[in-house]
């Protein structure tokens, strides 16, 4: 077999060096050929092609204003095939792999520089740098929301004053939900605008109660969100403190929520002062507190979903019980096992449970729940969220694989009646976790299986739609509660009712 | 931090006042009189011998050839590893050279003044494309080019320049920017416009047609031509930039081969090296990445004053040795710098990019802080001595050199 070598030349023709660099790569790498080049017909270019084995007496002759095609191939059929194709690139000599390529800013900096008009930075990198990030943002007059978590407490603290000192809000860190102007922020739901403003030290919390204040008919004009440790004493509820102030001062809230883990009672005391001098209705959820004084124009209630109603001026403690009465639980297994991937709808939940008086533990507990070991024998709600689960993997919320491992141990366990879960959507989070739900439960469903109970936080508008989550988990068998506290208790009264 | 950001706007503005003309093209010795025989100006930060990749040593033989120091290019390297030889960076002696960027004392020198602050920076004059001594070609017809290029280009332009008031630069390549140029790997435009202002002196100065025409169709076939009077052009802007108390920003960025180095204006004189890169991009017919020698030359400079792989996007087709190779993708790689200069230069633009000046006045903490290390647009020598260049492409500055220039920085300005 003898290489066969192929020129031609077009007379006049040029293209850009680099355009025929990459034509000559291309045409090099086909089947068959051992080395091609297209190139002007300079004397330079010439010798290189020489060097190279490609020229014969056609591509010789060219001249600098010329384009020679120079094929070097194992036989003729290829060295044609090649050729052909090499004309064809120069007739279409668009590059087809070409597409444009949006420009995102990498730094603040730039990023300022295209949207001089911005007012707020919203920040997610590893907790080491989050701070200084968020100096950044604040120094040039933005306020800041604060994604990223693993933040020092003290680092935290002085960041909010240098912040208070500017006039700027720092929402975070490990501020996973904000809706402001409308506008959704990290983990939050297209929900209805209103009269209502959240203040959230907790991502899923503001989740459950805009989703349900939208739900029941109402709207939401802002939800600050100020990060998990906004209200411990360190950080002294700085960011909570201006945001009330904030939507004290915004004509369209008319009535406040907060929603937080029980602070400590300096910081509690601060807070409620604050809250004592707003001239708006205040309800306020620190969830798994006991019942606190509060000021004349503030309610107290104990879970997401009065937080939800007494906003709009509904009845609390109603519970819509008619789903419970079909849940049927095999026989002789009394414990529920929960598994939540929002931290504080597993709050929620132990709230219920701890008031009725049941035998609950928890890896992330409230006030008043024992932490769960090995020992323990009541139901166990588990916080799939919690850090010894989302160490060097994403929250259950983005990837709900996370929690398919304990839902599979949970259907085997022959002591579980009822299996508790939430399934939240909307930004940020998975785009079909009931679907993978369902999925899961599909592939491991045994002839005797636990109860299922869910609730789906989220909205008709967010992209993942409500109705249509539920009716996933529905095609599976799976009880879906109007609200995660509604789930609760259809697990707590199933369990009574067999009981 | 007030105070760095005040002595980076000083440094900026300094840059951005330059002034430069190339006004005359004269023998090295006479330019920098501390130039002395037996010496050679490479590339690069210092660099022994020993240290030296192949095209290095390819040029150091063939020059050592060139100004009769050695007989042979053999007994050039025998001379040159017994030490003969003082070897020193062109940036030590306010010149640059391209790629292994000899420059000796007989050579001839363009000489650019930055009629701002008076200084003056050298290049030598673009031998052209094939086999040439700036990757490391060393044969015949190298150093008898580098004859004509001592006895009748150089001579020829130096007269048609002081005939005039010199050619001013800082116009010629906003015009070549708007035509196409980047001033590294495009430079058609730029050389183009020398050539047209450059044609009614030489022919009024020339007493050869012969030569004249020669000189002409020298200049007229060379694409590369004014890349050695951009080179000197960067070296005249960035010199005034030295040396100013607190200043974080880069003077400049050169390679040997072996190491890459970069200065900083608050830390003064001192390199800080690290290994270099392999250029990524497309090689000439019958050569591969195996061939390819790492990143070599001062041409770096071009990047250092905001053009080269800075102002990507006025030069679109140069993106296609990398990647997709779309016009978006040069725009991308021009705006990616902005994210590590402080500035833009409002003389220089691009039209395709609204008239965004080029990204000007590289800051080390923004280069560290951000990962984001200088794009360099570089041609691709063959890694053995004597056979020239066999591709081009784009390459990356070594992140370590930012890193550390940023500690001794801190430690300059009194933070550990």
């Amino acid at each position: 077999m003898s290489t066969v070598i192929v020129n031609d030349v077009r007379r006049g023709f040029y293209l850009d060096s680099v355009a025929l660099m990459r034509f000559s790569r291309t045409i090099s790498g086909l089947d068959g050929v051992e080395e091609a080049a297209l190139m002007m017909g300079t004397p330079a270019n010439r010798e290189i092609m020489s060097d190279a084995g490609l020229l014969d007496d056609a591509g010789r002759a060219a001249e600098g204003g010329d384009l020679i095609i120079g094929i070097r191939a194992e036989n003729k059929s290829s060295a044609e095939r090649a050729l052909a194709e090499s004309k064809a690139l120069l007739d279409q000599p668009t590059a087809r792999d070409a597409e444009g390529v949006a420009w995102h800013p990498r730094t603040l900096r730039a990023a300022l520089k295209q949207e001089p008009d911005a007012s707020l930075a919203l920040i997610s990198v590893p907790g080491d740098f989050a701070i200084a990030e968020a100096r950044k943002a604040i120094r040039r007059g933005l306020h800041a929301m604060i994604f990223s978590d693993n933040v020092d407490v003290q680092e935290e603290a002085s960041l909010k004053q240098e912040a208070r000192d500017l006039g700027l809000l720092v929402m975070g860190p490990d501020c996973g939900t904000a809706i402001v102007n409308g506008t959704p922020l990290a983990f939050a739901n297209r929900v209805s605008r209103g009269g209502v403003g959240i203040v959230g030290a907790s991502g899923t919390g503001t989740q459950e109660v805009s989703c349900l204040i939208s739900q029941y008919g109402g709207g939401i004009s802002h939800a600050i969100g100020v990060g998990g440790r906004d209200l411990a004493p360190e950080v002294g509820a700085i960011s909570t403190l201006m945001a009330i102030d904030a939507l004290d001062d915004d004509p369209a809230t008319e009535h406040i929520v907060l929603v937080s883990k029980p602070p400590e009672s300096d910081v509690a005391m601060s807070v409620l002062s604050r809250i004592g001098k707003s001239t708006k209705p205040v309800t306020i959820c620190f969830i798994g507190a006991g019942e606190m004084q509060m000021p004349a124009n503030a309610a107290q209630v104990f879970t997401l979903k009065d937080a939800a109603r007494s906003a709009l001026a509904l009845g609390t403690d109603a519970v819509e019980n008619a789903g419970a009465a079909t849940i049927e639980v095999p026989k002789g297994r009394g414990r529920v096992s929960g598994l939540f991937s929002g931290g504080t709808l597993c709050a929620e939940a132990q709230v219920i449970f701890a008031a009725a008086g049941e035998d609950v533990t928890s890896n992330a507990p409230v006030p008043g729940v024992p932490k769960t070991d090995k020992g323990s024998e009541g139901h166990i709600l588990l916080d799939l969220g919690a850090d010894e689960y989302t160490r060097g993997k994403p929250h259950p919320m983005i990837d709900p694989s996370v929690r398919d491992e304990a839902m599979i141990e949970a259907l085997k366990e022959k002591s579980v009646g009822v299996i508790l879960a939430d399934i939240v959507i909307g930004f940020g989070a998975h785009d079909d976790p009931a679907g993978h739900f369902a999925k899961l439960l599909q592939e491991n469903a045994t002839d005797i299986c636990p109860a299922i109970v869910a609730s789906v936080t989220g909205t008709e508008e967010d992209p993942q739609v409500r109705s249509s989550q539920i009716a996933k988990l529905e095609a599976v068998g799976v009880h879906v509660a109007p609200t995660n506290a509604d789930a609760a208790r259809w697990a707590l009264s199933t369990m009574r009712a067999r009981g | 931090m007030k105070q760095i950001d005040e002595a980076n706007q000083e440094a900026l503005r300094r840059m951005l006042s330059g002034d430069p003309v190339l006004v005359d093209v004269v023998p090295a010795a006479q330019a920098i009189p501390a130039l002395k025989d037996r010496m050679i100006l490479h590339a690069g930060p210092p660099v022994t011998w020993e240290r030296m990749c192949g095209p290095m040593r390819g040029a150091v033989m063939g020059i050592a050839v060139f100004e009769g120091w050695a007989n042979d290019l053999e007994a050039a390297a025998a001379l040159a590893s017994d030490g003969a030889f003082e070897l020193h960076p062109n940036h030590h002696f306010d010149a640059v050279g391209p790629m292994t960027g000899m420059t000796t004392l007989s050579q001839s020198v363009m000489v650019v003044e930055n009629r701002t602050f008076g200084n003056r920076a050298y290049c030598t004059i673009n031998e052209g494309l094939g086999k040439v001594m700036r990757f490391g070609g060393n044969d015949e017809e190298v150093l008898e080019r580098l004859a004509w290029l001592r006895d009748v280009l150089g001579p020829a332009m130096g007269e048609a320049l002081r005939a005039g008031d010199g050619l001013p630069l800082k116009n010629l390549i906003a015009r070549g920017l708007s035509m196409g140029d980047e001033m590294h790997q495009r430079n058609v435009a730029c050389s183009g416009l020398t050539l047209r202002e450059l044609s009614p002196a030489l022919a009024a100065t020339s007493s050869s047609t012969e030569d004249l025409s020669k000189a002409l169709a020298f200049i007229g076939g060379n694409d590369q031509f004014f890349l050695n009077i951009a080179m000197a052009m960067g070296k005249a802007v960035m010199d005034p930039v030295r040396d100013i108390d607190g200043s974080s920003l880069v003077t400049a960025m050169s390679r040997n081969g072996t190491d890459f180095g970069i200065r900083v204006s608050g830390t003064g004189d001192q390199w800080f090296t690290a290994p270099v890169e392999m250029p990524e991009g497309l090689y000439f017919p019958g050569f591969t990445e195996d061939d390819a020698n790492p990143d070599m030359g001062d041409s770096t400079i071009v990047e250092t004053v905001g053009l080269g792989g800075f102002a990507m996007g006025a030069a679109p087709a140069v993106a296609g040795f990398v990647g997709a190779g779309a016009a978006s993708d040069a725009a991308n790689y021009t705006r990616t710098m902005g994210e590590i200069t402080i500035g833009e230069n409002p003389e220089w633009t691009i039209p395709a990019l609204d008239y965004l000046g080029v990204p000007s006045g590289i800051d080390i903490r923004l280069v560290v802080e951000t990962g984001l290390a200088p794009t360099i647009n570089t041609g691709i020598a063959h890694k053995e001595p004597g056979v020239g260049q066999v591709g081009a492409g784009v390459v990356r500055a070594p992140m370590a050199c930012f890193t550390q220039a940023l500690e001794a920085f801190a430690e300059s300005v009194g933070v550990s």
